[in-house]
Parts: structure tokens; sequence; C-alpha cells
């Protein structure tokens, strides 16, 4: 009996070592490109380029240019780490190699023959449009420029 | 020291006394000819430097990367597809025949074509850009380093001169729709028929220094555009616009800044914003100013160039790569790459189909009929090579040449219509040079006639000539009659004549055509004139 249940302890055991094995030996064949043990490399801060100082026309430019509401402080601390952890990209090294542009590099671009296939769908492009006059969209006039929002931005509050 | 030369004493013209009156000469050595002389000296020294940006519609079915019509003119909003309308789900598919277009523009202009090429976003808010940004080419674009050949035109005929100009890119980018400004109610209206049509950019190396080379080397890249096919070259249409960046600095100083002037759109507009734009930074900078590098826009009307407000920012375009396009291929049937089951574009037998390009047909011309390079250029310019060549046959060239460009060519360049849309058959045209070499009609009568024929008011050259009675008069009774009573009634030109004045001659021969309807033979007229005063003052 205690031969027995040796005996099939020792069968399982032996079952799930080749079974260990039959698998360490498949991950093998590809060889993975993960490295078999956590890498940890420390950033020098003083490595990176430096950030620039963040002062309110700046701010007020970016916020122009990409209709992004920075509002108060926090959002600004908030940009500056930000800018601090892409700025960790400065430590790879990328001479010699050629920069990929997008996923679809290789993939072959698809032209289409010169003949009309879209268009005279008024009412489908209209149909979203706030307003609309004589078949135009309505759009306020592009010269005068927006009101500038005198925001103090140590508090978020708005003074127009 | 201004010293008196030639005095002579006469009488005041107002209160009749007695006044001595002398030419004056102010010496070279004086103080104020002296510093004007400097004043024009210093404004001689700025050098303008001037790079253009040209905007070319390519002449295309479809637009760039969506199936919707390009037709100009089209119904409001109805040429518009859903990409174009930025509508989300929607991705750029590019159009093959826009490729080709910019591919054969770019050998025309001896680029180095490059293999593979990439499209970017180029980011800007205005009402006319529903997507936020426009897909462009700029870091890799389809061509760079071209030259293109113009003639710049002077003053007399053979002061046509031949310039070169460097091309740095020529890329493939989207339009924007058009936006129409209604200032008195406060908003823009906008059109997107125009949005996502295939514009290719042509950007030059700053290697222009006037406002007649921008504006004749334009003249000639757009007569390349239309023989190519590749553009219709129609400016007032909108089919191109040109983009000029001006500066000034003085000769071995570095550039100074550079101003740029946007829109330009017929060929009077480039040459006048762009002299305008140089006096204005040069005075600007000689009374200790200095240029800043905005944007302005040319008003046509008042001839100056005006900053565009919402442009007084400097835009920071954040440029990245069109992620839903793969680079742009072009190939050659010499690789040896496997043929895939896509179209693709092979730039060697684009280059077979290039047709006869305006420099070849100058030089056949030239070579051919020994016309001075001002003559080839303009009769190439004016499409009329074909019809040269017809209607010369057997006639002497140069005078021949002359009838043509000024009798004809230059109405309808007027008119801004091609010889095709004129309406004036060559049969006229030999016909009319015909009457005009054996004394039978005038050349302003020419002109009626011509002016008439382009106006559809009559069938034929003979039909209207008959039917306003030009037939020029040659009949030496009548015209000295006409030269009799014109001498009697102009008293006062007649003594002006005699007196020296050559001038009250021409006068008299103006008399003699209003009289005579255009018909009288001015040279007739003119001997006849002379011989009788001469008589008459004896």
């Amino acid at each position: 009996m205690f031969v027995y249940s040796t005996m099939a302890l020792r069968f399982i055991v032996r079952s799930l070592l080749t079974k260990r094995m039959k698998y360490l030996s498949s991950i093998n064949r590809y060889r993975s490109k993960l490295p078999d043990k956590p890498v940890w490399i420390e950033i020098n801060l003083k490595d990176l380029p430096e950030i620039p100082e963040l002062t309110v026309d700046m701010i007020k430019h970016i916020e122009r240019l990409s209709l992004v509401d920075f509002n108060n402080q926090q959002g600004i601390e908030r940009l500056h780490s930000a800018i601090s952890y892409a700025n960790r990209l400065a430590t790879v090294n990328t001479d010699g190699i050629e920069p990929m542009y997008s996923v679809l590099e290789d993939s072959e671009l698809m032209l289409h023959e010169d003949s009309i296939t879209e268009g005279g769908c008024r009412s489908n492009i209209l149909q979203n449009a706030s307003i609309v006059d004589e078949d135009y969209f309505v759009a306020p006039p592009g010269n005068i420029p927006l009101k500038q929002n005198n925001k103090n931005f140590n508090t978020g509050e708005s003074v127009s | 020291m201004a010293t008196f030369m030639s005095m002579r004493f006469t009488s005041c013209k107002l209160c009749g006394h007695p006044v001595r009156r002398g030419i004056v000469n102010v010496s070279k050595l004086s103080k104020r000819y002296k510093a004007t002389k400097l004043k024009q000296a210093d404004t001689l020294v700025w050098e303008p430097v001037i790079g253009l940006e040209i905007h070319a519609q390519i002449a295309a079915n479809a637009k760039l990367f969506s199936g919707a019509s390009s037709q100009y003119g089209g119904a409001v909003n109805t040429q518009v597809s859903f990409l174009d309308s930025a509508l989300p789900g929607t991705l750029p598919v590019l159009n093959k025949r826009c490729v080709e277009a910019g591919v054969t523009t770019a050998i025309a202009l001896g680029c180095t074509i490059n293999k593979v090429s990439r499209f970017d976003r180029k980011h800007y808010f205005y009402a006319d850009l529903p997507a936020g940004y426009q897909i462009t080419q700029q870091n890799h674009a389809l061509a760079n380093n071209g030259e293109f050949k113009y003639f710049v035109y002077g003053k007399y005929e053979t002061d046509c001169v031949e310039k070169s100009a460097r091309i740095l890119q020529l890329q493939l980018e989207q339009d924007s729709g058009k936006s129409l400004h209604d200032d008195i109610a406060g908003r823009s209206l906008i059109d997107l028929n125009r949005a996502g049509c295939a514009l290719m950019e042509i950007v030059t190396a700053p290697d222009f220094h006037t406002g007649s080379d921008a504006k004749s080397f334009v003249r000639d890249i757009k007569m390349l555009l239309v023989t190519l096919g590749t553009c219709d070259g129609k400016m007032s249409e909108g089919s191109m616009r040109v983009d000029a960046n001006i500066s000034v600095h003085k000769p071995g100083q570095p550039l100074g800044v550079r101003s740029e002037v946007k829109n330009l759109n017929s060929l009077t507009s480039v040459k006048k914003a762009i002299d305008y734009e140089i006096e204005r930074q040069i005075s600007v900078l000689e009374n200790g100013g200095e240029v800043i590098n905005e944007t302005r826009s040319f008003d046509v009307d008042t001839g100056e160039t005006l900053p565009m407000r919402d442009k007084e920012l400097k835009q920071d375009y954040r440029f990245m790569p069109e992620p839903n396009l793969p680079p742009l291929r072009l190939y050659y049937t010499t690789d040896k790459s496997p043929s895939g089951t896509q179209q693709r574009v092979y730039v060697d037998i684009l280059e077979k189909e290039i047709p006869m390009l305006p420099r070849d047909k100058r030089n056949y011309l030239i070579e051919k009929y020994g016309l001075n390079s001002y003559r080839a250029n303009f009769i190439v310019n004016a499409l009329a090579v074909e019809l040269f060549d017809d209607l010369v046959k057997g006639k002497n060239i140069k005078s021949f040449s002359d009838f043509l460009m000024h009798q004809f060519l230059n109405l309808i360049s007027q008119r801004d219509l091609t010889v095709a849309e004129s309406n004036v058959m060559s049969s006229d045209i030999d016909k009319l040079y015909e009457w005009y070499q054996h004394r039978e009609l005038s050349l302003e009568n020419i002109q009626k006639i011509v002016t008439g024929l382009i106006e559809k008011q009559g069938a034929s050259a003979r039909e209207i000539a008959e039917t306003l009675d030009l037939w020029q008069i040659n009949d030496e009774k009548y015209l000295t009659d006409l030269c009799k009573q014109i001498i009697e009634e102009n008293p006062k030109h007649v003594a002006k004549y005699k007196r020296g004045k050559k001038r009250a001659l021409d006068r008299l021969i103006g008399q003699a055509k209003q009289k005579s309807n255009g018909k009288a033979d001015l040279s007739t007229v003119n001997d006849i004139l002379i011989k009788m005063m001469k008589t008459g003052a004896e």
C-alpha cells in the first residue's frame, strides 16, 4: 500500500516535471524578448533636459493653441510633471536608428481612381450644424481674437 | 551756389511789369543736391529678398483623399463627403491622379523625385478647416531641389532677360473650405466644397529680388502647369494662389526679418504687393524701427498690405506624422520589387507622357523663325504657337509676328481669353493681315473688327467691315480735301506746328482720324498735311 502511494506520488511528480520541462523547452524555442529578471535603470535627473519656466504668458499661449484649459495651479503642476515624465525619453540612445513614424510603415498605400463617388448629400452634411443660413454653415467671424479671460492661476478664479 | 544761365527780359504775365527770367542751374556742390543724392543712394543699397510659395489646385475630378467632386462653382455644400466635413469614423484614401499630377510637375521642374514620401498633419483652428488639421507633406515631400528658368520683360523687346529660380520643395496637400466674411452681421459663412481638394505647393528658394521677377516667374510657371494639364491656371477662380515671403537687407549683412503676404490671386497683385511691402519695410528700417515677422494680406483696392489680425500670435502648427496613411511609394518599371495587386504610380511612364514643354516650344520658335526671346515667350504664353505656325507661311516673319501680337494676342489677353475661346478664326486673321498689307484697312479699324468678332457682332471679318464701313480711304482727292478742311478749322495748331512743335501735327492727324471715322490712310494724311503747311508757310 505504502509502496503504491509513493510510486503513485513519484509518477505524478515525474509527469508534472516532464510537463514543466516540455513547457520550458517550448518557451525556449521562441526566445523571449523579455528579460528573465526585472531590470531597473536609475535615471540621474540632472542628465535630463531642463524644463523651461512656465510663465503665465506661455500658459495662455498654450491654452489658446490647444484649447485645453489649465484652470489653476494644480493644472500647471500637472503640466510640469508631464513634461518631466516625457523628458526621460532623452536617455534612450537612438544613434543610427531610422525613426518609425507609424505601425503601418510596411503596408501598401491604397490609391483610388479619380472618379466622383461621394458628395451630393447636403442635408446629411448640414444636419448637425446648429445654425445654417441658405445652406452655408454659420460660424463666428474669424478675424477677431477670442476674448481673453484673465485668470488668477493660483485660485482658479477668472476675472474677465 | 545757384548760378543763373540763359536770362531773358520779359513781362510778367499777371501784372505786365518787366521781369528777368532764367533757368536756374543748381550746382552739384550744393548741400541740397548732395543730401538728395545720398538719400536716393541709401534706398538703392537695400537689397530685397523674396521667396514664393505657389498653391496650385490639381486638375482632377475628385478631391485628394475623398471621392467628392472638385469642380469649381458647384452649389453650396453639395460637393462634400463625410471625410471632408470631418465626421468621425472616416479615413483618407489617396487619389491616384493627384499623385501623377504632382510627379509630372516635379519632373518638368527638374526636381529629384523622392521614392518614399510621407504625409503630416498641420494643426490650427479655423472655421473652414473642419478637422482642425490639414494633411500635408512637410518633412518628406514628394520632390525636392528643382530649377525653373523664366523670362523677365523689360522696357524694350531686347531687354528681355532669362533668369532662373531654385525650387526647394514640391508637396501634396489639402485645401481648406471657403469662408465668406459677413462683417455687418458679425459672422462667417462656410462652404466646404473646396475643403479637401488637392493642392500642389511649390516652394521656391528666396531667389527673387523685385516684384517684376516674381510676377514673371508666376506667369511662366502658370504656363508650364497649364501645358502639362496639371492645373488650369485660372487665378481668378482660385486655381492658383501665391504667398510671398519678403525681407530686405544690406548686401554683405545677414538676411533681415521677413514678413509673409498671403493669398495673392492675380499677376498684377503679385507685383504690386511685393513692391509695396519692400518699400514699407525699407521705410520702417530707415526710420529706426524693426520689421515684425507677421502675416499680411494685400488689399487690391488701396494697393497696401495689411496685417491679418487673427494671425498675430506666432502659430505653432504642432506637425505630426499622419497616422492613418502609410508612406507613399513611387516605382520605376525597372524596379526589382514584386508587382503587387495594388495600383502603382510609375515615374518613368509618366516621364514619357510629358507633352512638349513651353521652353521647348520657345526654342522651336527661336530656332525656326529667328524670333527674339520676348516674342517667342509672348506667343508661347498666349498658346498661339500652332496659329503662328499655320499663318506665317509665305509672310514676312517680323511684320506678321508684330501684327499678330499687337492686333490680336494683346486684345484677347486683356479679356482673359485663350485663342480657342476668342471666336476669331485663323482665316479671319489671315484676311485681316492681307488687307493691312494692301492698305485696305487701318490698324485701328482692324482692332475694331477683332473686337467685333470676339463679341460675336458678325460672322466674319468681311461682314463686320462691310456693316460698319471700315474700309480705308486712299483716294488722293478725298484726303487732300480732308486736310484742307482740317487746316482751315485748326489755325492754332497749324501755327504751333509752324513754330516748331511737332506734337501739333499729331493733333491734326487725330482730327483726320475722327472726321473720317478711322478710315483715312494716316501716313498719306501725314505727308499731305506737312506739304500743305510748308507751302502755306511760304
